[in-house]
């Protein structure tokens, strides 16, 4: 399949209602080409956002821009927006061919006879064989579904299918709403990895609304984190977890150690995470640029150089503790060799943190397990 | 042998309820029956013959395809919307499809005579285009019509509702018009609703006596043929017709329920 022109999205002072849900004066750009995320918990209206961009919704105020052309009162038809929701919804009474070509036979028949009622069937037949279709199918790996009904195939495969669909007509814009959410772990990782390879093959511009950190972390160019009706911020994944602009997105993203790094093989299922000069031991199977994590719960703090079973130990020196009941949260910089220094984020007991006796400006020692780092 | 893998009730509850339920599917099925097989096939042969008898039969089920091809038309778009929009008085206009079903059809006879009556505006409209209701066939298919609709309209209305309005949104942005999705997505996967709304309708329509009657005695109908053989000659005089009757409406019937079941995917 040939690349795809994704085109720059702006949305102007955007006021939308649907039901008793808000959005108020949002504005957004959106780069061509850009994989950006919406992340909000559920009920954000991230959907209704999505509807309206897509010009299924009408929005009570405020413009929605694509590739610098006003489309706020073009019909949806018009504005070649692909969108996939959470189930998919693919047309049960057709085929995976057939739902693929849908777009492009609408496209290629006269206008008279799309109006049809089963005219339009024999065309969609017709078209169901059109290289393209062909193509799209083999770009998401399941040409051998062709003649398949949806309710014969498993929810991953259907993911795909509406992939599928929604990209045969070369949309402008790739609207994504939870696409991966109804899917199992496995599933979800897997077709992860394949939108990824997607954006980077076909160069479309991708909106993917979701309320998982990790997904918008591991996919997103950059994070729009919604919350009541509002963007709270903006910004690439790292900003958005190491300066979150508010209270909300703090709690939202969490008190975790997220870094971005450079994967490579170790022994056996291991793999070595590089960042700054430091060497991290993992249990993954991705390699390349990925992201990891490790929970305060998981990492250790002492005094003294660590037990040697520990895979992960470093030196580093405190510099924020903050209390929180039974527990607290210690804030340990390592100096990295080739970079800034790395904050880690231990948790420790009250009573721990007392027999520590650490201070703000000492030095500790800190360790976690290999199994304990999440790669993502 | 099915009759021999016939499941055990599975306790005192099935059991009971199984045979008050045989009681009414017995009082259903035993007088179809008994008037069915009081007939020869002959002599329903020769009652098919009488020429009164097949006209009436051709007319009452022409008439009734015509009364459901009217709902068609008008009530499949009401049926949608129904089903999409929300709107004040929604509830009162279906209350309103529902009424007929619930007036004695007699009633509603006389009411569509005061409306559709030689004297009255909109019977002088249509009999200004030569289109007369009283003792006409046009008056059969409105009576039809008024007393059956709600089969058709309701069915349709819950399988237009039963369709994601996600999938028209999709089909929306693959670049169909509200037009196209309506056809190519939403009207085929409501189609076995709407199926079964308009053998329902259909044959609703068919038994009509109360209706009809009172707006078109002449052209006879099938059950108003009924109703006079048994007033003027009796019982033995009615009986070949009625069993005739229900011959075809079962085998119309049993056909259309096959033809739909085929439909579905």
């Amino acid at each position: 399949m040939r690349g795809i022109d994704g085109q720059s999205l702006r949305l102007e002072h955007l006021s939308v209602q649907a039901g008793n849900f808000r959005l108020s004066d949002l504005t957004l750009e959106v780069a061509a080409g850009e994989y950006f995320i919406l992340l909000g918990p559920t009920g954000a209206g991230k959907t209704v956002l999505l509807e309206t961009i897509a010009g299924l919704h009408q929005p009570r105020a405020g413009r929605v821009l694509l590739g610098g052309e006003d489309v706020t009162a073009a019909p949806p038809e018009t504005r070649r927006v692909g969108v996939v929701y959470q189930h998919h919804a693919l047309f049960p009474h057709m085929t995976v061919a057939e739902n693929v070509a849908f777009g492009l036979t609408l496209q290629r028949q006269p206008r008279w006879r799309r109006a049809l009622p089963w005219l339009g069937r024999a065309a969609l037949r017709r078209e169901a064989h059109h290289p393209e279709v062909a193509a799209a199918l083999e770009m998401l790996h399941i040409a051998y579904l062709a003649e398949r009904f949806p309710t014969h195939l498993s929810g991953g495969e259907r993911q795909r299918v509406a992939l599928a669909r929604a990209l045969v007509i070369r949309p402008r814009l790739l609207l994504l709403d939870e696409p991966l959410s109804a899917l199992d772990p496995q599933h979800r990782e897997v077709l992860r990895s394949e939108l990824r390879r997607l954006h980077a093959e076909l160069g479309t511009t991708v909106v993917h609304v979701t309320h998982d950190f990790e997904e918008a972390v591991a996919l997103g160019d950059r994070i729009a984190v919604l919350h009541a009706g509002r963007v709270e911020q903006v910004g690439p994944p790292e900003a958005v977890f190491r300066r979150p602009a508010s209270r909300f997105v703090a709690e939202f993203v969490g008190m975790r150690n997220i870094f971005a790094a450079e994967a490579e093989p170790g022994n056996g299922r291991a793999a070595v995470l590089r960042l700054g000069g430091l060497a991290v031991a993992a249990v993954a199977a991705q390699r390349g640029a990925v992201h990891f994590a490790v929970r305060p719960e998981d990492i250790v703090l002492a005094r003294h150089a660590l037990d040697s079973s520990l895979r992960n130990v470093f030196q580093g020196r405190v510099t924020e503790i903050e209390r929180r009941g039974a527990l607290a949260y210690v804030t340990v910089a390592v100096p990295a060799p080739a970079g800034e220094p790395l904050p880690f984020v231990a948790a420790v007991t009250t009573p721990s943190l007392e027999n520590l006796d650490l201070r703000v400006g000492e030095s500790v020692w800190l360790g976690f397990k290999a199994s304990a780092v999440h790669v993502f | 042998m099915s009759l021999l893998n016939f499941p055990k009730p599975r306790n005192r509850l099935h059991l009971a309820f199984a045979l008050l339920g045989a009681v009414l599917v017995a009082f259903i099925a035993w007088p179809l029956l008994r008037t069915l097989l009081a007939a020869s096939p002959t002599a329903l042969w020769r009652t098919w013959q009488e020429s009164e008898v097949s006209a009436a039969i051709l007319l009452t089920f022409g008439a009734s395809a015509a009364a459901t091809g009217l709902a068609l038309f008008l009530g499949i778009p009401l049926a949608y919307v129904l089903a999409r929009a929300d709107f004040p008085g929604k509830a009162l206009v279906e209350a309103v499809v529902d009424i007929p079903v619930v007036v004695p059809h007699s009633a509603a006879g006389i009411a569509l005579l005061m409306v559709f009556g030689r004297q009255t505006f909109l019977g002088k409209l249509f009999g200004a285009i030569g289109i007369h209701f009283v003792s006409a066939v046009p008056g059969i298919v409105i009576a039809m019509l008024f007393v059956s609709l709600a089969f058709l309209v309701n069915a349709a209305r819950d399988g237009f509702r039963a369709v994601d309005t996600r999938l028209e949104a999709v089909a929306r942005t693959l670049g169909a018009s509200p037009w196209e999705t309506f056809w190519q997505i939403t009207f085929p996967l409501a189609w076995r609703s709407i199926l079964s709304g308009i053998i329902m309708m259909w044959a609703r329509g068919l038994s009509e006596f109360g209706a009809v009657v009172i707006l078109a005695y002449h052209p006879t109908v099938a059950p108003v043929l009924i109703f006079t053989r048994f007033e003027s000659y009796g019982l033995a005089y009615a009986q070949p017709v009625a069993a005739l009757v229900i011959l075809i409406s079962l085998g119309v019937f049993f056909v259309l329920r096959w033809v739909g079941r085929d439909a579905r995917h």
